[in-house]
């Protein structure tokens, strides 16, 4: 594993929220209604922070190699994710750092999500077992 | 008004179990588009030292964000939940959820605190199994938005 990990993008569109909705259980309605998430002052409908996270989470375990590597893994959303009403949604890239491999075989990663060019995460890091 | 303090240590009563469907987590896997044979294949999951489909990492969310509606709608506690936000979220794992686990949810606020006229909740999440083990721990930082001045 090198210092820098290959950097993975995900392409986000509505149908991926209405999907996450149901599959996650949470249906609050600035994740579907553009006329109910202006209403509370977004842009329009963005994506679950959850969602972002998992997205996040299938580049660890991808970096990992492993579906069962991940030992902690933790975010802070520091800005929304809006995706427009288009076939092309929006794209999150997922960049990570290895920052130390520890004596007893754990690795931890500096994580950095991006959406548009900003930061949508901050402090967002995860600790992997290697196999 | 802001949130009650001395709601920091409270730990509620733990939840009825909840049966992690192998459906489910082939349902969440596609639907945050995680293909690894494990979350979707029995064989495959076994061929890796498991009874069953494991979950996703973040999979514990659809037992826990349930479960924490405990405490943020706690009548007592009166929180406002439309103007919540999620701020921070962090899980600890002791192994991936496997279906056929049936989870129990432990919820404990951790702490609460104001900062530039927001309250910040942390929900420590415990989700332990039917045999008492620890499977995963989860944290929750919820913001409540400061209300608009009339």
């Amino acid at each position: 594993m090198s210092d820098a990990l290959e950097t993975q993008t995900y392409r986000v569109t509505r149908a991926d929220l209405v999907r996450y909705c149901g599959a996650s259980g949470d249906f609050n309605v600035i994740h579907w209604s553009d006329r109910l998430a202006t209403q509370v002052g977004l842009p329009g409908v963005i994506a679950h922070g959850m969602y972002t996270m998992a997205l996040v989470g299938r580049a660890v375990t991808t970096w990992a190699g492993a579906p069962d590597a991940v030992v902690e893994y933790s975010v802070r959303f520091s800005r929304p994710v809006p995706v427009p009403d288009t076939d092309e949604g929006t794209e999150i890239v997922v960049s990570g750092v290895v920052k130390e491999v520890t004596d007893d075989g754990l690795t931890r990663i500096s994580l950095t999500a991006t959406c548009q060019g900003e930061k949508v995460l901050s402090l967002a890091s995860a600790t992997i077992r290697k196999r | 008004m802001p949130l009650d303090p001395s709601f920091v240590g409270r730990t509620y009563p733990p939840t009825d179990p909840y049966l992690v469907g192998r459906e489910k987590i082939r349902e969440f896997a596609r639907a945050i588009g995680a293909d690894d044979a494990a979350y979707h294949d029995p064989e495959a999951a076994r061929a890796i030292g498991y009874a069953d489909v494991v979950a996703p990492p973040t999979f514990p969310t659809v037992v826990t964000m349930a479960a924490s509606r405990q405490v943020v709608a706690d009548p007592a506690l009166g929180m406002d939940y439309t103007r919540v936000v999620h701020g921070d979220q962090k899980f600890a794992y002791a192994r991936p959820v496997v279906a056929g686990d049936a989870l129990i949810c432990v919820n404990t606020v951790e702490d609460i605190t104001q900062r530039g006229g927001h309250d910040f909740l942390t929900i420590r999440t415990d989700v332990i199994d039917e045999s008492g083990e620890r499977v995963v721990t989860a944290w929750s930082k919820l913001v409540q938005r400061g209300e608009e001045k009339p």
